[in-house]
């Protein structure tokens, strides 16, 4: 009656998505790197489609582009340091589930008061009292920066997200107008090397390495911020607010006081972190001077499921999948769009692979008439 | 195949990852029939009818409307079958009419007609006996209201399949009379009616033949006139089964929390609590009863310090220095710091209770981990517990580190119930601490409140099955709207008198305040 037209072709869903209860740890790291291997077969094809060369030297080059020389290996070094730096400074605020999108403004900031003391105390102040009050007034102004959305989160419910968002371009627009003040030479509208001739607020290099102060200063964040977020009180408190409020009022947690306490370390963090980019490595200051590494250091932070640890890795993929990039781009004289190319395309596996360790999918056998 | 059966299920079974949901399931309702869908929770109930109403589609297994198999992908080729679901929980516009709400979602050819469609709502209201007002918003309507709404929307789109999903959870005694008549009008009007619920009487009242599901697998369907509730339940249970809660007489028993006069404005700045006031003895399990949103959750709060009050005072007794402690407008932190021991099941045991994504050990720690100076927790205690609490009440779980979330409701409830306890608390409060939970769970909470009772503990529970509170509790207090509508002697009331106290009207209540 109602229905005539399907009593004997039975159609059924092909398929059907579900979530997995888990996973073994092993089984999830095969999934994921098979997911690495599929990428770099994939990236295969599309570098001999867009250019006709082989894929394996490209892939060597990129290897070469990370590792090929001590000079390449320590930029590497570097660039993971300062990502695994802006990573670590994230880390709480997300386990929190504060959407602090505003990294860039805060290191932004931290590095603008780190420049601004090495121009006005450059030659004021001894070099080990000068690199110690850069620390603290970066730490303090990356904290600031943090704050001031931490706190109208708590006291009024503004959104987090928005409001770090519209902190980074105050930042942005403040380093320019700084670099008004700053110019050097006179209108070139850049600052150049701050106290290229002095080095004063330079921090010095380890063993003959210019870099190595900042790796080891990185290393030991990442420890310490492992062991607060896993073994302190503080650290406790970050994960009950970040999964239930309601939890953490119930227990007697202060959720206003948490989250200014949360975003003022990451806040901190973000100012250490431009402390080092610019005494440490640029030793200048432009409003690129983080290049996005605010908006990188998200991806790192959640991939790694805000494990300081495992960030040290995921933050070492992108690096060596941007440092390969430029290799292969002065390599081959590419366009350094093909580079993104096959860097976007890995992530996108690298990412994807997530979907298949968390979900399972299920294809419906034919189904047979009675 | 009968001619007589509406709707008739052959070896349904749908897994969820390796877990059997249904296995080999067989149903037939016959037209003209209420059937009742018996189990606990867990047992399969809402699964099998999310395959019948198009949500879930079954891995295997047949379903016959008419005699003719059907294939149900959607809801909406679910209404094509002439299926209706009432949900638990209702999906209704609340700034909308109830007529607005019944038409919604129909895809008419032609114009949105409001004027015929009020007529309709007005005509199915007369030919069951509904009392509705087609132009009514749902946010006036009461729960029963409600739930009339969406009867109604059902029965609208021409269902001749109605499912109800634990309809009477949220009714009071007479409401789910007022629902049971107009099911049987139904039943005599030619529909088929499948019911789920956990509630024996009701289906012993209601039904004409149940059906019983275990662990998702079919146990069996019995004629309602020949079975009794003992025989269901062990069905139900797969074992016999002791159904009385033991009750002993309160003895030693002081005033240990006073509650006087206490009013409360939430933060859309509507009065939840009115000037309640009651004495919770120690040694002695006072009930609180009412229809949910009646005030119980923020009553609860407001002693644990989680609700600030606008007026009004609790007064703590305290048993050892004899002191009086105000409570009023403390932190929980602070209550605890002046040494009253005060403890709480909430209503949201993973939204408040406890931390899903945290193992039992982090989970041991929420009320603890504050202890000592160092910076860093200790976990070393807590998980002694959480093997304590395992051993004891017999939590079934891979280990201590397993996410509290992967656990069944019942270890949930046993985990947050045991950690609560461990504390020695001289006042307890318990809200629906045996909500979902299965016979056996339940029974254990029971006993564990009871054992509470024994060392002279204070104990709250708020309960919403009328059965339980009169065989558990001493007192019981009702609460109406925000307000006290009676406290009566457990041994002695009836659910009828409490039915009528939960529904006492404002008006009379304002009127005996000022």
């Amino acid at each position: 009656m109602a229905k005539q037209n399907n009593s004997h072709t039975v159609h059924e869903p092909l398929m059907q998505v579900s979530k997995r209860k888990s996973m073994e740890w092993y089984k999830s790291w095969l999934v994921r790197i098979a997911a690495v291997v599929i990428a770099l077969v994939i990236c295969g094809f599309v570098i001999n489609f867009l250019t006709g060369l082989d894929p394996i030297s490209v892939y060597k080059e990129m290897f070469e582009g990370n590792f090929g020389t001590e000079r390449r290996f320590w930029i590497m070094l570097k660039e993971l340091a300062m990502l695994l730096c802006v990573s670590l400074a994230v880390t709480p605020a997300f386990k929190m589930r504060f959407w602090n999108i505003g990294a860039e403004g805060q290191s932004l900031a931290g590095a603008l008061a780190c420049a601004a003391c090495m121009i006005y105390l450059g030659n004021k102040l001894p070099q080990g009292l000068l690199i110690l009050v850069m620390v603290v007034s970066s730490v303090l102004v990356g904290l600031v920066w943090a704050v001031i959305p931490a706190f109208f989160k708590a006291k009024f419910n503004t959104n987090e997200t928005l409001f770090t968002l519209m902190m980074n371009y105050i930042a942005t627009q403040l380093v320019s107008f700084c670099i008004v003040f700053w110019e050097n030479p006179k209108n070139s509208n850049t600052v150049g090397i701050i106290n290229s001739d002095s080095m004063m607020g330079w921090l010095p290099s380890l063993g003959g390495q210019k870099y190595a102060l900042c790796v080891l200063v990185v290393a030991v964040l990442t420890v310490a911020m492992y062991i607060y977020l896993r073994y302190s009180k503080q650290g406790y408190e970050i994960s009950v607010v970040g999964e239930s409020q309601n939890t953490a009022r119930y227990v007697g947690i202060n959720v206003k006081k948490v989250i200014i306490r949360t975003m003022a370390i990451s806040g901190a963090l973000c100012g250490i972190a431009g402390f080092l980019i610019v005494s440490g490595v640029d030793h200048t200051i432009t409003t690129t001077t983080i290049g996005g590494l605010g908006f990188t250091a998200i991806m790192v932070s959640w991939l790694a499921k805000f494990n300081p640890v495992i960030m040290v890795l995921t933050s070492f993929i992108i690096v060596f999948l941007e440092c390969g990039a430029s290799q292969i781009a002065t390599a081959f004289d590419f366009n350094h769009s093909v580079a993104d190319i096959l860097t976007g395309i890995i992530l996108f596996f690298i990412i994807g692979s997530e979907f298949f360790v968390n979900y399972q999918i299920k294809i419906h056998k034919r189904h047979k008439e009675a | 195949m009968g001619e007589a059966s509406a709707i008739e299920l052959k070896n349904i079974t749908k897994a969820f990852g390796n877990k059997f949901a249904n296995k080999d399931v067989c149903l037939t309702v016959n037209k003209g029939e209420i059937l009742s869908v018996l189990g606990e929770n867990g047992s399969g109930k809402t699964t099998l009818m999310n395959m019948i109403s198009g949500i879930y589609y079954p891995d295997s297994g047949q379903i016959f409307i008419d005699g003719e198999e059907a294939v149900i992908r959607s809801p909406k080729d679910a209404y094509k079958y002439k299926i209706g679901m009432i949900h638990q929980h209702f999906k209704l516009v609340d700034v909308f009419s109830a007529a607005e709400n019944i038409i919604l979602g129909l895809e008419d050819e032609g114009k949105f007609d409001l004027k015929s469609a009020r007529a309709k709502v007005s005509e199915i209201g007369e030919r069951y006996g509904f009392a509705i007002d087609p132009d009514k918003k749902v946010y006036e309507m009461s729960v029963s209201e409600k739930q009339t709404v969406e009867i109604i929307r059902v029965l609208y789109r021409g269902a001749d399949i109605l499912i109800l999903d634990e309809p009477t959870a949220v009714l009071t005694p007479q409401e789910t009379q007022k629902l049971f008549d107009i099911l049987r009008h139904m039943r005599d009007d030619g529909k088929a009616i499948i019911i789920i619920t956990h509630k024996l009487h009701e289906v012993l009242s209601l039904s004409d033949r149940v059906s019983v599901l275990r662990k998702g697998e079919y146990v069996g369907t019995v004629n309602t006139v020949e079975t009794t509730e003992n025989q269901l339940t062990e069905m139900m249970v797969g074992k016999k089964t002791e159904l009385n809660i033991h009750r002993d007489l309160p003895v030693n028993t002081a005033p240990r929390l006073v509650v006087e006069d206490i009013s409360c404005i939430n933060r859309e700045g509507a009065t939840v609590l009115r000037d309640i006031s009651f004495t919770a003895n120690s040694g002695e399990i006072l009930g609180i009863a009412g229809i949910a949103g009646s005030g119980q959750r923020e009553l609860l709060e407001s002693i644990a310090g989680l609700q600030k009050l606008t007026e009004g005072r609790i007064v703590y007794n305290d048993p050892k220095s004899g002191e009086q402690e105000d409570l009023r407008d403390k932190t929980p932190v602070e209550i605890r710091d002046m040494g009253v021991r005060l403890s709480f099941v909430p209503e949201d045991r993973l939204g408040m209770g406890l931390v899903g994504n945290m193992d039992i050990v982090d989970n041991m720690m929420l009320r603890s981990y504050r202890r000592g100076k160092s910076m860093f927790v200790r976990r070393k205690e807590p998980k002694d517990l959480a093997e304590d609490i395992i051993h004891r009440l017999k939590v079934v779980t891979p280990d201590a580190s397993t996410p509290v979330r992967r656990l069944s409701g019942g270890n949930i409830q046993k985990i947050l119930v045991g950690r609560e306890i461990a504390s020695s608390p001289k006042v307890l409060m318990a809200a629906y601490p045996v909500r979902g939970l299965d016979i056996n769970a339940s029974y254990t909470i029971y006993n564990l409140l009871n054992e509470q009772k024994k060392n002279g503990v204070a104990v709250i529970y708020v309960g919403e099955d009328l059965d339980v509170l009169l065989e558990l509790c001493d007192r019981i207090m009702v609460l109406s709207g925000g307000s006290v509508s009676g406290i009566v002697d457990a041994r002695t009331a009836t659910k009828e008198q409490i039915g009528l106290l939960m529904t006492k009207s404002r008006e009379v209540k304002n009127g005996e305040a000022k």
